[in-house]
């Protein structure tokens, strides 16, 4: 990124840090975890421990970093290498993205910046202008996406309280900042869970590895007495919901079902993953050592706040997760979409120099849409 | 620790110390050497033990869990405590795994029982409370179920292969996996067998004691003949393996998946970095300096200190990584090709 782009983010990030500290939420035992930050066009500086509130502050103002990390584990020492850090436990987290759900609408507000000559479009194959195939993708995500997000939260939330008996106090979710959502589960029973055991829960939260028995369908002589009923809990009554859709048609679907055979039933429970499984992405859940984006700190990728949401459904990130300032500045923008933020429209914008307020500004340079002119 | 009737000893001996328990029954270990009234149950420790060897699971006399004779009772709990001190006497560690494990089984069959009586919830909470005390799980019992907390669930499965123990396939509820009493106790089958052993290894070595002698030899001699259940390495590769080291001396592009499987894999077969790394040499896309820097990640000497293993054949056959052939027959991992079963 250019020198004037970076010192105007920096610039705006650290006046956040400065007018927004209360946003950020120091995790519980404080100093038993891992942080870690990376600054404008450099590289991660992490196993740093912090004491407190104020140990962070002062981090945040003196090196006026990019983007903010903790773990979610505990560790004695937290500052040491990774295998002399001594692990304790860790929290329960999961990640929701937008761009993991394959939604139809992505194709719309996906933008291409072509890496050999700069050329930006919406075409996402190739360059419109030089055909190279080297491409960055861009993109701003819309309504449908946050809300197919939300939707996937939901499904999470709901096994996680009905079937792990998690307390739905216990439950945090985050705006990730970006395109999707973070579940954070704390005083839960797998806090000490190691990686293999984590992704056990994955691998039941997103129905992955489900077998015919399961739901009551046998190899041999199938017996219409063991399969699921439709008010069942977990995913036994999920399956119901969704394949027999009615009360009043399990018996008509059970008699398909055991027409068509056991295979045919491993089919459509390979199927159903998608459609009743939350999608989350396992690997996030599996890492017991990772550090993710802290809680109320920006991200780097949208200049949008990692922001708690208090009530999803009406949660609109573009309202509540902007908090840059309003001053105006000057940037050639060059974003062929339009989008929304602060309740205000933008764009599109073809290679255009324009006064816009600083939070709208710091979007499009972050998604290296725009520059300072 | 528990406080257990005599039957309960019975049952499961192991929860007993052995050294103490004949002590408090006045009993010194010399006098079983000589004592010809103890004679049985020295007998029945030795019978215990080479069944135990040829797998199998020695016939106790008790009838349903329980002694008709006090002297049964005796027998039953003294072999077991007298077998370990034989076993000590021999110094063979195999014998030491073949006993834990038909002792083990043993237990579990009582468990099961225990587990499953609806009409004596005495009999029931000692099982539920065995299961406690040993592996720390708190276990319910709900109607006909058992109810476990999932992550101790968990703790206990994520080694079993069989796909019907993925936490998917189980009924969970409110953070609780209901499971029937036989698969409870197979839920902590390993750990009773592990728990056993500790107890046999922990267990001091006393000198030898006059008339065990013959005993302790033919034991010994017994196990010489037993070679370890593993063995005979063929040397060969596994074919997933073959393919990926001539894709790769071809000079064809491997994909990161099967670089991870090769290296893994050597890695785990006790070869060195250095030994590895020139396989990648032939690679289009060989860094030397970026695949040390992989291959030490791998191998835990880097990074974040754990080392990886090589992926289960499941995995490499999602990954097109498998190209299996009849001798990988009932293995679950490439690092287990050419191992015989004996
Ligand atoms: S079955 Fe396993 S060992 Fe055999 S080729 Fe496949 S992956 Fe390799
Ligand atoms: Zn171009
Ligand atoms: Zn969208």
């Amino acid at each position: 990124m250019q020198e004037n782009n970076i010192k105007f983010l920096e610039d705006t990030f650290k006046k956040y840090y400065f007018d927004h500290f209360d946003l950020i939420r120091v995790p519980n035992r404080t100093s038993e975890r891992e942080f870690g930050f990376q600054k404008f066009n450099s590289g991660m500086t992490r196993h740093i421990s912090i004491k407190d509130d104020k140990e962070l502050h002062l981090l945040l103002m003196k090196n006026t970093p990019s983007d903010v990390y903790c773990s979610n584990a505990c560790y004695s020492f937290p500052n040491l290498p990774m295998n002399e850090k001594d692990w304790k436990e860790a929290d329960l987290i999961f990640d929701i993205d937008a761009k993991d759900l394959n939604l139809e609408c992505r194709k719309d507000h996906t933008i291409s910046k072509c890496n050999e000559c700069n050329e930006i479009s919406t075409n996402v194959n190739n360059c419109s202008k030089c055909n190279s195939i080297k491409l960055e993708k861009k993109s701003l995500p819309c309504k449908n996406c946050i809300n197919s997000s939300k939707n996937e939260v939901s499904k999470l939330s709901n096994i996680l309280i009905e079937d792990f008996g998690v307390q739905q106090n216990d439950i945090h979710v985050y705006f990730s900042g970006n395109e999707g959502f973070h579940v954070y589960v704390y005083n839960s029973q797998f806090q000490q869970l190691g990686s293999k055991e984590r992704s056990e829960l994955t691998d039941y939260i997103m129905f992955h590895g489900a077998i015919p028995e399961t739901f009551g369908m046998k190899k041999i002589k199938p017996n219409r007495s063991t399969f699921p009923d439709f008010d069942e809990k977990g995913w036994r009554g999920r399956f119901s919901k969704e394949v027999y859709g009615a009360k009043s048609k399990r018996s008509k679907i059970i008699t398909e079902l055991i027409v068509n055979g056991y295979s045919s039933f491993q089919k459509t429970l390979d199927n159903l993953s998608d459609k009743i499984g939350a999608k989350i992405d396992p690997n996030v859940t599996m890492d017991i050592h990772r550090i993710f984006r802290l809680p109320g700190s920006l991200n780097s990728k949208s200049g949008l706040t990692k922001v708690f949401c208090t009530d999803l459904t009406k949660f609109d990130p573009y309202i509540e997760a902007s908090f840059l300032n309003e001053k105006l500045v000057e940037v050639i923008a060059n974003c062929p979409i339009r989008f929304n933020l602060k309740n205000t429209k933008f764009g599109p914008y073809f290679n255009e120099k324009v006064s816009i307020p600083t939070f709208a500004a710091a979007y499009m340079i972050c998604k290296k849409l725009a520059t300072i002119s | 620790m528990l406080e257990l009737g005599a039957d309960e000893y019975a049952k499961y001996p192991f929860m007993a110390d052995a050294g103490q328990y004949l002590k408090d029954k006045g009993f010194p270990l010399v006098k079983f050497g000589t004592d010809p009234d103890l004679k049985p149950s020295v007998e029945k420790a030795f019978h215990r033990l080479k069944v135990s060897t040829e797998g199998g699971i020695y016939k106790s006399e008790l009838i349903d869990g329980q002694a008709s004779k006090s002297y049964i009772l005796e027998i039953e709990v003294f072999s077991f405590l007298l077998a370990i001190v034989l076993i000590k006497l021999t110094g063979m560690h195999t014998l030491t795994k073949r006993f834990a494990l038909a002792e083990a089984r043993r237990a579990e069959q009582h468990l099961e029982r225990d587990l499953g009586k609806a009409s004596d919830k005495s009999k029931v909470d000692l099982a539920i409370k065995i299961i406690h005390d040993l592996f720390g799980i708190e276990v319910i019992k709900r109607d006909d179920f058992f109810e476990i907390p999932v992550a101790d669930y968990l703790k206990h499965s994520v080694s079993f292969h069989e796909r019907e123990w993925k936490l998917i396939n189980r009924y969970v509820k409110d953070g609780k996996v209901l499971l029937t009493p036989e698969k409870t106790v197979r839920l902590i089958r390993k750990e009773l067998g592990t728990y056993i052993g500790s107890k046999i290894i922990n267990a001091p070595t006393p000198p030898m004691i006059p008339g065990f002698e013959n005993m302790v030899n033919e034991l010994i001699s017994i196990c010489k003949k037993l070679t370890p259940s593993y063995t005979m390495t063929t040397g060969e590769y596994p074919p997933c393996i073959k393919h990926a080291i001539e894709v790769l001396e071809k000079g064809e592009n491997l994909p990161h998946s099967g670089r991870f499987m090769l290296a893994a894999f050597l890695l785990s077969k006790g070869q060195s970095v250095e030994e590895i790394a020139p396989l990648f040499k032939n690679a289009p896309d060989y860094n030397q300096r970026i695949t040390l820097y992989q291959l030490n990640h791998l191998a835990g000497t880097s990074g974040s200190g754990t080392q990886y293993s090589c992926p289960s054949c499941e995995k490499l056959k999602t990954q097109n990584l498998c190209f299996a052939i009849p001798e990988c027959d009932n293995i679950i991992n490439p690092i287990q090709f050419g191992k015989k079963r004996i």
